[in-house]
């Protein structure tokens, strides 16, 4: 019983791999050959069993390894995770959300018991048994956001709602697709999401704000969105865009089915009931290439994907570089024939 | 101003008299002229509750002509480092009703407003004027330093080196615009250096 932990890395050696179960499980974010953006935002609620929706809170193989590459990521730069003071409550209120999400999903592996404010929390793959004062800081080693966050898969955005708006006041992101929490902490939804192209234009933050700051408590709210990324890098941040963004040059016919990683994030929004902000997770996904095409479906319908990509598209997510040695390689798995609706392998 | 903008980028505008008793002004260089124009389309009387902070620069111009306007007060500070310790001291004791007017160049808009944020006055209670050099404050992504008044594209950080692209993305939390490693790909990369911010 339980999921076996995968022992890997996301840095130097790379040795993260899929199980052929997680293969199968993978969240391909595209339902039909082509991709452009839209408000892809529906309920947050449980998918099949054994699909990454099966509990709301995914957690999965690489658990460990994750955990133990965001302690490193921490040690060299702290300013990645971040709280406004403003921020505490919700702070807490994440806290209790993934302590309950998780111990609900995976008994075996963490329990919450709770006497009043008294707290004990059990991670057993981590080897935690802590107790505190639920809303006393002083009680954790670390404040409620990274304490909690440094024992849950993904990045995480807390927001706070005020004047119609929301805020990025707090947050934990060592997982992101090169966005910099130092550099953003404290601006509004427009502004942080400032340098995305098209999508402004297109209304598209409008209309995702109103849908956001009317999410009610309990009835949280997902999408998916993607890029790619050379090698199974984790933190692949702004700070350190000096050390991983030479990969991109490492590209090779021979190399794209080991090096090529698609990346997708499955954000969550939920409401906090305390603070009465939102947070929003980002829970980052990663498979290689020779893993992905081994469904014949996702090869064809990511090849026509990335290749009418539009380029600004192209550019942004960082693909410029090597798209047409990866389109090449993925044309030879695509024999034209139509691929079935929906997101799922056949 | 650049043509095709980007939303967290700053917008100025125009200074114009606002109603209440306390009105403090910023400014550096050219900023001096933001006040001046303002001040001819001020009710009379208006500078009497007026104080004004103005770093003059090297060239040291535009103090008589804001002696000229006999505000209640007129500090002249040598840099924006050196009023930082008065300016603080002002806005915690401000009262409601205080008025902020914020002129020159970009770097003097961001950093004073930074601190009347700490200083919990809401952003667009602000009246910004920009005059003068476009040059901006820039943070590197990579090691975190502030660079001054950088006016090319790309810039040179001047802490850790790395040669960084400069955004239109800014914090003003930081009051800096974002710097991010232009040839991280490939550093034998090196695009031409352009004057870009002058």
């Amino acid at each position: 019983m339980g999921i076996t932990f995968r022992k890997e890395t996301f840095r130097d050696d790379f040795t993260f791999r899929n199980s052929p179960e997680h293969i199968r499980r993978f969240p391909f974010p595209f339902h039909e050959d082509s991709y452009m953006y839209a408000v892809n935002i529906e309920p947050h609620v449980v998918g099949p069993k054994g699909s990454v929706l099966e509990n709301l809170i995914d957690v999965d193989e690489h658990y460990v390894a994750e955990m133990q590459d965001r302690a490193m990521v921490l040690a060299e730069d702290p300013l990645r995770c971040q709280s406004l003071p403003h921020m505490t409550l919700a702070g807490w209120d994440l806290l209790e959300l993934l302590m309950e999400q998780q111990a609900l999903g995976y008994p075996e592996h963490f329990t919450l018991t709770r006497d009043g404010d008294r707290w004990r929390w059990i991670n057993r793959p981590l080897g935690i048994d802590d107790t505190f004062t639920f809303g006393d800081t002083s009680t954790l080693p670390y404040g409620p956001v990274e304490y909690i966050t440094r024992q849950s898969q993904g990045d995480f955005c807390i927001l706070d709602q005020r004047d119609g708006n929301l805020w990025m006041d707090a947050g934990m992101v060592t997982t992101q697709a090169d966005w910099s929490l130092d550099f953003d902490i404290g601006m509004n939804f427009f502004e942080w999401h400032a340098p995305v192209p098209l999508a402004h234009e297109k209304g598209i933050f409008v209309r995702a704000l109103k849908f956001l700051t009317n999410i009610q408590q309990g009835k949280p709210a997902r999408r998916l969105n993607w890029t790619m990324t050379i090698n199974p890098r984790l933190d692949t941040s702004p700070e350190n865009y000096h050390k991983w963004g030479p990969d991109r040059a490492t590209v090779t016919p021979e190399n794209v089915g080991d090096k090529v990683h698609l990346r997708v994030e499955l954000q969550s929004f939920w409401r906090l009931p305390r603070s009465n902000g939102i947070v929003f997770p980002i829970r980052c996904y990663l498979i290689k290439m020779d893993e992905l095409v081994t469904q014949p479906k996702w090869a064809r319908r990511l090849h026509r994907v990335i290749r009418d990509l539009p380029e600004e598209l192209a550019n942004y997510k960082g693909l410029t570089r090597y798209r047409p040695t990866l389109v090449e390689w993925l044309s030879k798995l695509d024999d034209g024939s139509p691929t079935s609706p929906g997101f799922g392998p056949d | 101003m650049a043509a095709k903008t980007i939303i967290s980028r700053p917008i100025y505008g125009t200074l114009s008299p606002q109603p209440g008793k306390h009105h403090l002004f910023l400014a550096d260089a050219e900023g001096a002229l933001a006040i001046t124009d303002m001040a001819a389309r001020a009710p009379a009387g208006f500078f009497d509750g007026a104080e004004i902070v103005f770093i003059p620069g090297p060239e040291g111009k535009y103090v008589a002509a804001l002696e000229a306007l006999k505000p209640a007060q007129l500090h002249i500070a040598p840099s924006f480092a050196s009023l930082l310790p008065r300016l603080k001291q002002t806005l915690t004791n401000a009262h409601m009703g205080l008025r902020l007017y914020l002129a020159g160049t970009e770097g003097l808009i961001g950093q004073a407003m930074q601190v009347a944020l700490e200083a919990g006055i809401d952003h667009t209670s602000m009246q910004t004027e920009h005059r003068g050099s476009l040059a901006r404050r820039m943070q590197c992504v990579h090691c975190k330093g502030i660079t001054e008044n950088v006016t090319t594209q790309p810039a040179t950080c001047s802490h850790c080196g790395l040669l960084l692209l400069v955004r239109d993305h800014y914090s003003r939390r930081l009051a800096a615009f974002q710097g991010v490693c232009i040839n991280a790909e490939d550093r034998s990369e090196i695009p031409p250096i352009e004057e870009a911010f002058p």
